[in-house]
């Protein structure tokens, strides 16, 4: 009997903001390349005594990540205290945000990929740097504290992957849209942006009852690997009829596939509590509205912008990467926001009239022309041939008269108030009728 | 009545990287048992009409700007409380068991 298996993956990002200073003190947040233990404090090394101070720009930051993601902001937010025992953490404890993050029940939504539920994203700080070494024998760990106290984001996903394919387009978007709004500078290789994935296969329509997190990876392709062989592995035990057990495991790139490594607290044992010495937050909907009102569209968001002016997505997609013809698309839209949007759009990626209109207003004309733009209404357009009519009696005269060709004079004079629109033969017409 | 058992206190223990002998697990076991009773009697109080708090300032919004970075410590004066250190780093035993 064969078991229909769906892989299930969730993710966890870490983003390190490119801020001056640190997140709670104010040290150089800048670690990559600088001699070691030279951008400390008191605060980021944990002295006793020593007060947090919470950087601004850090907080709008990620606050603008959530708007971009569509998160919900929430208006009071506070820090808590995660404590474990590590070298890398000089207090104890890292600050961090426990019940209450900036941002929560996000969506990211893509066309060819499910869609992704933003569970949330939290503002923390960055652990200190640990160097393992053998010194005479002895196993010792260096601790550089430089990355101690730097401002760094944690986006979680909800379990919405199926694929290492659709992690790594997701994945690459959050970096797009990262630096797109200049928070982050998300290298890979220098550690500025991390990835940790959740993965279990489940067996039925549920969730599975366990997970293994896939930790200290550090670039798409280790990803994507890591995640393949992890879904592999999993796959086989099920086979076997063995039970999975719930871990942490790296990337080892040697064995191609995953290895277990230290086990995990659970969030129990982290003994979270709320961060005495740093005050709450409390953010009004205006100064939110502006930062959202003030924000760079990110790709997504066109799309939807697009698609909602009715261009189809597939068009939209095409026209977001590149930004030139996004902007014709836009001026198109400032000229006439009434134009058929869906058309032209498809005619920018099918015709390339872009290129062969450099100007919109042109486009437009020929389009009003070749379309011979029905989309005058018939009140209108006897609206507008009776003022055509009343303001100018000579015409009327000359036609009785004889002469016919003065319908091209009132079809000029009608056009000017039509601005262009409505068919011309049709106008025509209904001159001829009217004076015969 | 002990409210703790040995591996509450062996647990706590282990989050705390502390190894404990069997005579110390006992009295910790007690010692923190007492805490916990202590807290039994705080609970006994009505606090139906107080609202929970972590903060006593009423204090919100307190922020830095990102604009300039203050001086930092020289590093031989940041390491001098350490254990044990080199002239760069803060050296701890290793961490990493393989």
């Amino acid at each position: 009997m064969k078991t229909k298996l769906r892989p299930v993956i969730g993710l966890e990002v870490h983003i390190e903001q490119n801020t001056k200073t640190k997140m709670f003190c104010g040290c150089p947040a800048i670690h990559y390349a600088v001699p070691a233990n030279t951008h400390t404090c008191p605060v980021c090394l944990g002295l006793p005594g020593a007060l947090p101070k919470a950087n601004k720009l850090a907080v709008e930051n990620i606050l603008k990540l959530g708007l971009a993601l569509g998160c919900k902001i929430n208006l009071y937010s506070k820090f808590d205290r995660k404590h474990y025992f590590y070298p890398d953490l000089p207090k104890g404890y890292q600050i961090t945000q426990y019940e209450a993050p900036f941002c929560s029940a996000g969506r990211w939504e893509a066309p060819d990929s499910p869609s992704v539920n933003i569970t949330r994203i939290h503002l923390e700080e960055d652990t200190g740097k640990l160097i393992h070494k053998t010194v005479g024998g002895q196993k010792l760990s260096l601790v550089d504290f430089n990355r101690s106290g730097v401002p760094l984001i944690e986006l979680v996903t909800g379990p919405d992957f199926e694929t290492s394919e659709q992690v790594t387009a997701f994945l690459k978007e959050i970096r797009k849209i990262v630096r797109h709004l200049g928070i982050s500078t998300a290298d890979m290789d220098k550690g500025s942006m991390r990835l940790e994935a959740n993965v279990s296969v489940s067996t039925t329509k549920k969730l599975p009852d366990y997970k293994v997190e896939l930790k200290n990876i550090n670039s798409f392709k280790f990803l994507a690997k890591a995640v393949d062989s992890e879904i592999a592995r999993q796959t086989k035990l099920i086979h076997e009829g063995k039970r999975i057990a719930q871990e942490t495991r790296g990337f080892d790139e040697a064995a191609g596939g995953t290895l277990s490594q230290r086990t995990k607290e659970e969030a129990k044992d982290y003994r979270y509590f709320p961060e005495p010495d740093l005050p709450p937050i409390r953010l009004s909907q205006e100064y939110v509205t502006g930062l959202k009102t003030n924000l760079p569209k990110s790709p997504s968001e066109t799309i939807h912008e697009l698609a909602s002016w009715g261009v189809s997505w597939q068009a939209a997609t095409i026209i977001v990467k590149d930004r030139a013809r996004l902007n014709y698309l836009y001026d198109v839209r400032s000229i006439d926001n009434s134009v058929d949007l869906k058309s032209i759009a498809n005619l920018i990626v099918n015709k390339n009239v872009d290129k062969k209109y450099k100007d919109p207003n042109d486009l437009l004309a020929s389009i009003v022309k070749s379309a011979g733009n029905l989309s005058l209404e018939a009140k209108q357009m006897t609206k507008f041939i009776n003022e055509v009519l009343i303001e100018n009696p000579k015409a009327a005269e000359d036609f009785r008269l004889g002469k016919t060709n003065v319908v091209g004079f009132l079809l000029g004079k009608f056009m000017q108030k039509s601005a262009g629109r409505g068919d011309p033969k049709e106008v025509s017409k209904r001159f001829f009728d009217r004076l015969k | 009545m002990a409210k703790l058992t040995k591996s509450d206190v062996l647990h706590v223990a282990k989050l705390s990287k502390l190894d404990l002998t069997s005579p110390e697990v006992e009295k910790f076991q007690s010692q923190l048992s007492e805490v916990l009773n202590y807290m039994d009697e705080l609970n006994t109080l009505d606090t139906d009409r107080v609202l929970p708090t972590s903060q006593s300032t009423g204090l919100e919004n307190v922020f830095r700007g990102d604009d300039h970075t203050n001086d930092c410590l020289a590093r031989d004066i940041a390491t001098t409380n350490a254990s044990r250190s080199d002239s760069s780093y803060f050296v701890t035993k290793g961490v990493l068991k393989k």
